[in-house]
């Protein structure tokens, strides 16, 4: 196509959106995909802090944030079905400066926990070169080459992609299986002791609550689902049920992943490891048992670096096409019709944060942000269900008892900030100083490029109260 | 230089290529294509195009 005919056709009512093609399996994969490699590691971080046990209810407790994420992600965003997720959920509920603060932390989040994914994978490649006798491979490489490649497969096409993402972490979702099962867990003694390892809290409740923190990992990213939303067939039935289906299986995954290597290893080496269920396999002696591991770890690391990739970018190009950022952010790929420049424009911070941050550091930010944005949906869906109550808009999901999963939600982000506190008091106290920074630049420099009717675009009623 | 030292050029190369094909995709789309039709996407466009058609406007 020409640029004249291009043009003409632009003005002429042709328009290019982005491609309607996923279905819940692709937005399973995007979910359980981002969030799989939390239990190959990171979560046994929660073991340190209290111990076993604690790291257990840490499991449970965050289980139950998370559930709660998800059932009230799934009814905002079918409704709301935009690329951007809780970013367009917040633009049209609660306002345009806590919808620039909540891109943000999107971005932020999947964008640290994209370049902790990759460097995770460097060093797995540094790793396996000096168990086959190369000692000191360069690992860098190897981040680029994950980085890159993945935004290459990002700016094809999503279908590929989350056909990609729903292949990889299905495979290692079903090494975590293999592992439970051939350890015998049903014969307490053949190979898992949990009498002999668990031995308590350690350091009490207060080891609990420090557990919180870490406990996230075990689902962090869950909620990426709804950014995929403008892009599936049917947004009503397909995030309801990839996002409820993923947690499912993040609940089975983290289970089985706790039992198993909670019953080999003791609190005091899990709590520090950098390859829980990878080492758990090679405590049991099986070789080819250990291989199958080594493919589940590197595949749910580039699982979770390829949703990151998708959803980052789509955040950003949403903030463009609404001119929260440069609307150059906001163009399609008129072939692959992917947001093709958002995707370009976060590689190299991408590859910054993995080259130049510390590894607890990246994931401390990215829980961070996350938190955040779950802060934010609890108040966000009683505001939702006040202005717009059941009846008044269609919902391709409702979720129950309301209000009672926007107050656990918000209780129990209450409890991880205190366990942040407890641990990274200064990275908390940093990023809550760069958003305020942020929203006074929005506020004062930016919102002024806004075309302020053109935002809202849900053919919604007019909100109750208003 | 030994089969992981191979690894590692061939990474930084492929990383390269793909990084520069991207780049010059982006400036070829940007050169090709007119700004307005790149920028036309709208959001929830579904939603609007059942409001439009029911009421029997057009978008």
């Amino acid at each position: 196509m020409t640029t004249t005919t291009a043009g003409a056709a632009a003005k002429g009512g042709e328009r290019i959106n982005l491609l309607k093609v996923l279905g819940p399996a692709h937005i399973w994969g995007l979910g359980v995909g981002i969030v799989l490699v939390g239990e190959y590691m990171g979560w046994n971080f929660s073991v340190g802090k209290g111990g076993a046990l604690a790291s257990l209810i840490a499991c449970w407790v965050i289980g139950l944030l998370y559930t709660c994420v998800a059932m009230i992600d799934s009814e905002v965003t079918s409704t709301v079905a935009a690329a951007g997720g809780q970013y367009a959920q917040a633009k049209h509920i609660i306002g345009p400066l806590m919808a620039f603060n909540v891109a943000l932390y999107l971005v932020m989040a999947y964008t640290m926990l994209e370049a902790g994914n990759a460097f995770v994978a460097g060093d797995l490649m540094k790793t396996v070169a000096g168990q086959l006798g190369h000692e000191n491979l360069d690992s860098r490489p190897f981040v680029f080459l994950v980085i890159a490649f993945l935004a290459w497969l990002n700016y094809r096409g999503v279908f590929m992609t989350l056909t990609f993402n729903f292949i990889i972490t299905a495979i290692a979702f079903v090494a975590i299986v293999v592992l439970f099962v051939t350890t015998s867990p049903w014969v307490p003694g053949v190979a898992v002791a949990h009498k002999e390892f668990l031995t308590g809290l350690p350091y009490g409740w207060i080891g609990v609550i420090a557990a919180l923190q870490f406990g996230m990992w075990y689902y962090l990213g869950i909620e990426g689902t709804c950014q995929a939303a403008e892009e599936c067939r049917s947004a009503g039935r397909s995030i309801p049920l990839g996002t409820i289906t993923g947690m499912v299986t993040l609940i089975i995954a983290a289970s089985l992943t706790w039992y198993v290597a909670a019953g080999l290893m003791p609190w005091e080496y899990l709590g520090q490891a950098y390859t829980p269920l990878y080492d758990a396999a090679t405590i049991y002696g099986n070789t080819p048992l250990q291989v199958f591991l080594f493919i589940g770890t590197l595949f749910s690391t580039l699982a979770s670096a390829n949703g990151c990739i998708n959803d980052a970018s789509r955040a950003w190009f949403s903030m463009g096409r609404d001119r929260y950022m440069p609307q150059w952010f906001g163009a399609v790929h008129p072939r692959y019709r992917t947001p093709f420049r958002a995707i370009v424009f976060l590689i190299p911070i991408a590859l910054v944060a993995a080259y130049k941050l510390p590894l607890d550091g990246v994931i401390t930010f990215s829980i961070l942000a996350g938190l955040l944005g779950y802060t934010f949906m609890s108040f966000n869906v009683v505001r939702f269900r006040k202005q717009w109550p059941l009846g008044t808009i269609k919902r391709g999901y409702i979720h129950p008892f309301h209000p009672l999963p926007a107050v656990v939600l918000f209780i129990l982000c209450i409890a991880v900030y205190f366990a942040t506190f407890l641990g990274y008091a200064d990275y908390l106290i940093s990023i809550l100083v760069f958003f305020i920074i942020a929203s006074f630049w929005f506020a004062w420099h930016r919102y002024k490029f806004v075309r302020r009717g053109d935002q809202f675009t849900m053919p919604w009623p007019r909100p109750k109260g208003l | 230089m030994d089969i992981w030292n191979i690894a590692e050029y061939a990474a930084w190369g492929i990383s390269g290529v793909l990084v520069l094909w991207m780049i010059a995709d982006m400036v070829r789309v940007g050169a090709e294509y007119d700004e307005a039709l790149l920028l036309s996407s709208r959001e929830g466009a579904d939603e609007l195009l059942e409001q439009s058609s029911a009421t029997g406007e057009r978008t």
